[in-house]
């Protein structure tokens, strides 16, 4: 593979909650050694419960938040070393579509004023017909762009979050669970316009989603974590899952098909407290083929074509 | 907000019964004020008294006072000083409390502590008893008394400020400014502050409420402005003593005290419902 | 039949969001009631929960008849006794049914205690079994807890725990596991069809989630924009829709080995109740629809095999 776009190392994000007067702090590791490589024009997929960390990945990669340690390179260069001024200029090349596209609009804000934002932050003014242009692209009517967000649908809102994203003309977005407060009908639309604006604009995309059936669908490579870490990196849509938690979570992914009913294989338990991590294997409580070797060691993720982290692989 | 979404919250306020005889009383109240001089032949501070204790008649419609001062013109004269006291004393601290509360909110660490332990403290206290002990250190009068409101009422407007702006720091359009590289400046001057003014001036407004019955209680205890200049306070202060010989001399004021009170209570509840945005959205 | 509705029509103000809907229900059976936001399921809970006045409505036509009562005509106090006894309601927020400062085993004793006057210790008894049949690990323990203890999906089996402690013999389910993780809907999903077969209850499963309906429905009803499009066994319905929003709605869901950019929605938005077009209502979105569908509302079609549509131009030779 030529150089990546990006490249992510050893990422760790620690979280202190809690603590004053009366409680103790409390420490959690949201991320835990996390090492990714995105190419150019490249779908990556990161899937898992909540809790698994693929929000906080999300914005370590964009550096809204800082590491605890790790590093990120964009294009060659290292993120977490540059200034505020160069990281501000930087962001013209990335940008972030969010889940709930009713609390990521400003509601005093019209249209054309959120899409002026981009512009603004970096302290100049939208070129002419470049907002027209840009609600061309997210396929809505010029003709919104005096309204503001309550007047307008979720899929609507959510058009106008994804061109806000495209301002700058970017390299690269970070889609969170775009379609996530949406509904089907309207996800799909979303994920068609998804496609095509990579297509046309050769963007590259990281899509994070709790929806195994929906990353399958749109992502080249498939990045599956619980509790922090990386379980398994499907190098394909279609790979067939070699760790038990990604084999569980294509159980309870229901296909809209009634003679392709599933008995309950679907895993028992629910995901332990990131505050207060087992020692071994974070998913061995759940895990059916776990042994006592599991529950004493944590597994590494292994360095092949199709990464798992797993002492008993399917 | 915008200067246009003010005004217009301010006319769809007017629009209700409420909002409009509150907005009318207000108006009348801020006109006698402005054109107190023309509005009355008589003059606030020269004594007449031959004429004192007149009850009211139709050449002096609320009576004279014990030195024969014509009592309307007091009233008038007396709106000045309460107004402009409680206005410009309440914006000072609506002005710093946003200031305080936005950097205390927006930022937070150490400065956030050190605002809320002072916010904590003055909140433990009634505004009454921070008013009297600043007065006693900057002595009596105008000054002292509008330094005393702009202190007493500080707390709750940075409060107020610093809960809107923790509350609005966490939507996702302020993470979303942040992604496209804006700085805080610019995050606290589009989007947190316009979104939690409207809050903050409606408290502001019920506020200028409380400081006009502040500024009358100092002026009853002679720590607010000093004769000959008429304060509502010191004129019910005067009159107290003759309640019997000559009511109308603590009845006039006491009741441009409460009737102003009231209506600015009243038009703060109609801006309330104008300013609502969550009533707005369902009505549409 | 335990649940037959017919012909329900319910007005809130001046504007009637959902009309003509008809459909029944037996016991040891699931219906699915799928749809968009704004299609009407979750007034069509309301309405057989009797519900409806608190969002400020009301049945206005037909009859919603539990039992071989009609409960649209029972005044409140004569309709109080049913809910929560013998017509229970999991919703998708499971707060909404908690008391957030009552132990767990509290609020779910109080059920068998209050409808089946059961003593403190009888009902306890019954609350762990209960607990422990929806594979609550270490139920006992669970049932000193507060809510605020306890995960999403565990409140959400607390619910279900509530709303089956009292016997009913209809629950009725609205988007109860949308708000959960996908490995933990899988649970609850199973758990409540396993319930429905074992005791013989009667659910109503309001859900947006094809995947859902195919997986635990027996027979499910897709409703538009607050009136019927299709009702039919389950098997019959994902082979051969009849109602062109129906397939619409299926082929919303990415399935396995589906070719890139075969994925592409359903063109237009959802109406609301204020824009509900002429016609059929889903004519503008609809690939099928012609003159007739703008103009003429289509009838309700009972099919010979029990399905029911209501389509001027329906796929999989449903015409005629």
């Amino acid at each position: 593979m030529a150089d990546p776009l990006i490249r992510a190392e050893g990422l760790v994000k620690r979280f202190q909650t809690g603590g004053g007067l009366l409680a103790k702090p409390r420490a959690m590791l949201a991320v835990r050694g996390v090492s990714l490589d995105i190419g150019k024009g490249e779908v990556v997929g990161v899937v898992g419960e909540s809790g698994c960390g693929k929000s906080t990945l999300a914005r370590l990669i964009l550096r809204l938040i800082e590491p605890t340690s790790g590093t990120i390179r964009f294009d060659g260069q290292e993120l977490t070393k540059l200034s505020r001024g160069d990281m501000r200029r930087m962001r013209r090349r990335m940008a972030m579509v969010f889940q709930d596209p009713y609390s990521s609009l400003d509601p005093r804000f019209t249209v054309a004023e959120v899409l002026a934002e981009p512009f603004r932050v970096q302290g100049e003014e939208p070129p002419a017909g470049r907002i027209a242009e840009l609600l061309g692209q997210v396929g809505l009517s010029e003709r919104l762009s005096a309204s503001y967000p309550h007047q307008m649908s979720g899929g609507q809102r959510q058009r106008i979050g994804i061109a806000r994203a495209l301002a700058q003309a970017p390299d690269f977005l970070v889609l969170d669970e775009p379609t996530a407060s949406l509904d089907v009908s309207i996800q799909a639309q979303i994920v068609a316009l998804l496609s095509e604006l990579r297509r046309e604009l050769g963007l590259t995309y990281l899509f994070i989603s709790h929806d195994l059936g929906l990353v399958r669908y749109f992502c080249d490579r498939i990045v599956v974590m619980y509790l922090g870490a990386v379980v398994e990196v499907l190098p394909r849509s279609d790979a067939p899952p070699r760790h038990p938690y990604t084999a569980a979570l294509m159980d309870s992914t229901f296909a809209p098909d009634p003679h392709q009913r599933k008995r309950l294989r679907a895993i028992e338990g629910e995901i332990p407290s990131a505050f207060d991590l087992p020692k071994g294997c974070a998913f061995a409580a759940r895990c059916p083929r776990a042994t006592d070797r599991c529950r004493a060691e944590n597994p590494d993720l292994t360095a092949s074509d199709h990464p798992v982290a797993c002492f008993h692989p399917l | 907000m915008s200067l246009k979404g003010t005004l217009d919250s301010i006319g769809r306020a007017l629009r209700t019964p409420k909002g409009a005889i509150s907005g009318a009383w207000l108006a009348l109240v801020v006109l006698g004020a402005i054109f107190a001089p023309i509005l009355t032949p008589y003059a606030y501070d020269i004594q007449d008294l031959p004429n004192a204790f007149s009850a009211p008649s139709a050449a002096h419609w609320l009576g004279t006072d014990e030195f024969g001062r014509d009592l309307l013109t007091r009233v008038l004269y007396g709106a000045r000083t309460s107004l402009t006291v409680s206005v410009l004393s309440i914006s000072v601290s609506v002005f710093t409390g946003m200031v305080l509360g936005a950097a205390a909110g927006y930022f937070g660490g150490a400065f956030d502590r050190a605002v809320t332990i002072f916010v904590d403290l003055t909140w433990s206290f009634p505004e009454i008893l921070i008013a009297l002990i600043l007065v006693a250190i900057i002595g009596p009068g105008i000054t002292g008394t509008m330094a005393a409101i702009a202190v007493a009422y500080l707390a709750q407007f940075t409060r107020l400020t610093r809960a809107q702006i923790m509350a609005i720091r966490s939507e996702t359009y302020i993470e979303a400014a942040k992604s496209l590289g804006a700085k805080d400046s610019f995050i606290l001057l589009r989007h947190l502050l316009p979104n939690s003014l409207a809050p903050v001036l409606v408290a502001g407004m019920l506020a200028t409420g409380d400081a006009i019955i502040l500024e009358a209680t100092l002026g009853f205890f002679g720590l607010g402005a000093q004769p000959p200049t008429p304060s509502w306070g010191a004129m019910m202060s005067s009159g107290s003593a003759l309640l019997f010989k000559a009511p109308w001399i603590i009845v006039f004021p006491g009741l441009a005290v409460a009737i102003t009170v009231v209506a600015i209570n009243l038009f703060g509840d109609a801006l309330i419902r104008a300013l609502d945005i969550k009533t707005r959205l369902r009505e549409s | 039949m335990l649940l037959s509705v017919e012909n329900l029509g319910v007005r809130i103000g001046r504007v009637e969001p959902l009309s003509g809907l008809s459909f029944t229900l037996d016991r040891g059976e699931i219906l699915g009631l799928v749809g968009e936001s704004g299609s009407g399921k979750s007034l069509t809970a309301m309405a057989v929960t009797g519900l409806l006045p608190l969002i400020g409505g009301r049945i206005a036509e037909g009859s919603v008849i539990f039992d071989g009562t009609d409960l649209s005509k029972l005044p409140e106090d004569k309709l109080r006794p049913y809910r929560g006894k013998r017509i229970a309601l999991v919703t998708q927020n499971p707060m909404t049914a908690m008391d957030p400062v009552q132990r767990i085993g509290d609020q779910v004793d109080i059920m068998a205690r209050l409808h089946l006057g059961l003593d403190a210790m009888a009902a306890r008894a019954r609350t762990v079994e209960l607990l422990t049949r929806l594979r609550i690990p270490e139920a006992a323990t669970v049932c000193d807890a507060y809510p605020h203890q306890l995960s999403g999906g565990m409140k959400q089996r607390i619910v279900i725990a509530m709303a089956l402690a009292a016997e009913p013999d209809l629950i009725v389910a609205d988007e109860p596991t949308t708000a959960l993780d996908v490995t933990v809907q899988a649970q609850i999903i199973h758990i409540l069809g396993e319930l429905v077969r074992e005791r013989g209850l009667a659910l109503m499963l309001i859900t947006h989630d094809m995947g859902v309906v195919a997986q635990v429905c027996d027979r499910v009803a897709v409703l538009y924009a607050g009136r019927l499009a299709e009702t039919r066994a389950v098997g019959p319905l994902f082979d051969t829709p009849h109602h062109p929003y129906t397939t619409a709605l299926i082929d919303c869901i990415p399935r396995e080995g589906m070719a890139p950019g075969s994925l592409t929605g359903i063109p237009g938005l959802v109406p609301s109740v204020v824009t509900y077009p002429s016609g059929c209502r889903f004519h503008p979105r609809c690939p099928r629809s012609d003159g007739t569908c703008e103009r003429v509302i289509p009838e309700v079609r009972t099919l010979p095999d029990g399905g029911i549509v209501a389509c001027h131009h329906p796929l999989g030779g449903a015409n005629g």
